[in-house]
């Protein structure tokens, strides 16, 4: 198991290279000189030149690359040019916030989807089932800054009951670091619990016919142990299949959520840095986000090595 | 490539195919428009998105106000039979700015997707017929773009080039590319396998022909399905950069500019807010039922009767 897991991440190096190259190259996209646009307003030639010193501009490109990639390996991804914090302080700082609400945002998407694909597959073609397929269709289609809204609208202004903005760190009080982050969470999970729910009512019924389910009926198995060993354990690779393909879509989700929300997370850094031309920062999110999506697809590789254990085999 | 390459394109060239493959084509055509037209809820899809495209394209005729009209008198008003929806809080109409917005909107996302298109069908042709090292390369550039969340590597392009809604569609659909590219490889891959491609190997027809008049026509179902999610997604993408501030400059409206300003209002206005979520909450439900539709009557599952 871990050598597996060891084996994907070795896979994911040369990965993560090529990703870090096209992010270093996205200043090549700043139409002009980047020192100029990038050093404010009215600048004066020897801000120019400093800026010009700071970023690098006067090596080649492949050296400047190198020396930034050294670095970034090092933790070292350069100081924000508004801030003059280093890009590294920046998102460590807000990290903590962004991957709570996509950690919760999954939490709450398996329990959602779970429970009613599970309630649904269960019981197929009766009314619960048809209500929570249509459900599942309304549920893909919300937009998520939108559900958010709307939960705000219900949930903090009619009848307030949770916050609407800011965030409590779970080291200071894990009762109102909740309290905080339900709305945003249960905004972003509601399209992937959908599409969890689909996917495990369509496992759940096709698992529910076959032969050791039947077998363990007549053994007289409880009908919950049934679902709980037999069912929902060869449901899972398709549901965890899920999180690897909406990771990215999460993930860059929480920059909208956390604006509207006003959490202070990587994703209002990066909203930030766009308005203040920050580059070594925005490149810095880029660079994080992207690898985050790697490990999420590295974890749900190495679980499906564990739900099914043929595939870890081939 | 044979002698035939050598044909002058156009007039000079075969038909599609003989007349029995013609018949077949029409009939399978005829059964897809049934399956389609009994699926009720992909057929109310299509007329609501009909209606939505129509709308939005003759708003500068049916819309009540002009669009950046300004109504003092009645700001932040609710639905009245002035104004149907409303207004902000500028006293500009909400009708007439949605219907506007749709048109930055829909034209957004089929930029978008169009982009994705172009990049991701031709390079999953590619892939998917000759394989080999070219399969491998293509297939880990797909690997590596799919690692950035769409919406930030957009963000990241804005950071660069300055807010636009063209840099920041054209960035999504160079991200969702991968995603057609896979669907494209994938049943080109399996198209590639069938016994008339092997013939029309045989017979000597060059690599181009064969992948437009053989493997094109058979991998259309799940690319159309494909684009009509697709559109969906960028749909949404187009709202959350607008709703930052990150896509289509005000005063221009766009249904996520919209519902951005909208929520601004949230405490003493809501339906601004309620408005343009609506529609386009109903916009990517349609888009997504559609898909459904096209799959469920495009599909080569078993058919009932047959």
């Amino acid at each position: 198991m871990l050598g597996f897991f060891l084996r994907r991440v070795l896979t994911a190096i040369p990965l993560l290279a090529v990703v870090s190259f096209l992010v270093f190259s996205l200043i090549l996209l700043v139409p002009g000189d980047p020192a100029v646009s990038l050093a404010g307003q009215n600048p004066t030639p020897e801000q120019i030149a400093a800026m010009r010193e700071q970023l690098g501009l006067n090596d080649p490109f492949l050296l400047r690359y190198g020396r930034w990639a050294l670095a970034a390996i090092q933790g070292d991804l350069g100081r924000s040019l508004f801030t003059s914090q280093t890009v590294w302080a920046d998102i460590t700082a807000r990290m903590p916030t962004t991957l709570s609400l996509v950690a919760l945002s999954m939490v709450i998407a398996l329990i959602i989807g779970v429970t009613v694909g599970a309630v649904a597959g269960l019981r197929p073609g009766t009314l619960i089932d048809r209500a929570a397929t249509v459900a599942a269709s309304v549920g893909v289609a919300l937009p998520y800054f939108w559900t958010g809204m709307l939960l705000i609208l219900l949930l903090a202004i009619k009848y307030p009951l949770l916050p609407s903005v800011g965030y409590t760190p779970l080291t200071e009080d894990p009762v109102e670091w909740l309290r905080h982050l339900t709305l945003p969470a249960l905004a972003l999970g509601l399209a992937p619990a959908a599409i969890i729910a689909r996917q495990t009512r369509a496992a759940l019924s096709t698992v529910m016919g076959e032969d050791y389910v039947r077998t363990a009926r007549a053994k007289g198995m409880s009908p919950l142990r049934i679902v709980g060993k037999h069912a929902l354990k060869n449901a899972a690779v398709p549901v965890v299949t899920v999180f690897g393909i909406e990771a990215s879509r999460l993930i860059g989700g929480t920059v909208v959520i956390e604006q509207v929300f006003a959490l202070p997370g990587i994703g209002q850094l990066a909203y930030q840095a766009v308005f203040s031309s920050d580059f070594p920062v925005v490149q810095g999110v880029v660079l994080v986000t992207a690898a985050m999506v790697i490990f999420i697809n590295i974890v749900v590789d190495v679980s499906y090595g564990y739900f099914n254990p043929r595939i870890r085999q081939s | 490539m044979s002698g035939e390459a050598t044909l002058p394109p156009g007039g000079a060239a075969p038909a599609a195919g003989p007349a029995a493959d013609e018949t077949e084509r029409a009939g399978a055509s005829r059964r897809f428009i049934r399956r389609f037209a009994s699926n009720r809820l992909a057929v109310g899809a299509l007329a609501v998105l009909t209606v939505m495209i129509a709308a939005s394209a003759l708003a500068p005729w049916i819309a009540p106000y002009r669009m950046d009209a300004i109504d003092m008198a009645h700001r932040l008003s609710g639905p009245t039979a002035l104004h149907w929806l409303g207004t902000d809080s500028l006293g500009r109409d909400t009708l007439t700015r949605l219907l506007w917005g749709g048109r930055t909107s829909l034209s957004a996302a089929v930029l978008a997707v169009t982009v994705a298109t172009v990049i991701g069908v031709p390079f999953g042709l590619i892939a998917g017929y000759f394989g080999g090292r070219i399969d491998w390369l293509l297939s880990r550039a797909a690997d590596v773009l799919m690692t950035f969340p769409p919406l930030i590597l957009a963000i990241a392009i804005i950071a660069a080039t300055g807010p636009g809604l063209i840099t920041a569609m054209t960035a999504i659909g160079v991200v969702y590319a991968p995603r057609l590219f896979r669907v494209t490889r994938g049943a080109t891959l399996s198209v590639r396998a069938e016994t008339y491609i092997e013939a029309s190997v045989s017979i000597g027809s060059p690599a181009h022909r064969i992948i437009a008049t053989r493997v094109l026509p058979n991998i259309l179902s799940p690319l159309l399905v494909q684009i009509s999610l697709m559109l969906a997604a960028a749909l949404l993408a187009e709202a959350a950069l607008s709703l930052l501030g990150l896509g289509v400059v005000p005063p221009t409206p766009s249904w996520g500019n919209i519902l951005g300003r909208g929520f601004l209002e949230i405490r003493s206005t809501p339906q601004l807010m309620i408005w343009p979520g609506l529609t386009i909450a109903l916009a990517t439900l349609s888009f997504n039922l559609l898909g459904d539709g096209l799959r469920d009557a495009l599909g080569r599952e078993i058919r009932k009767g047959d």
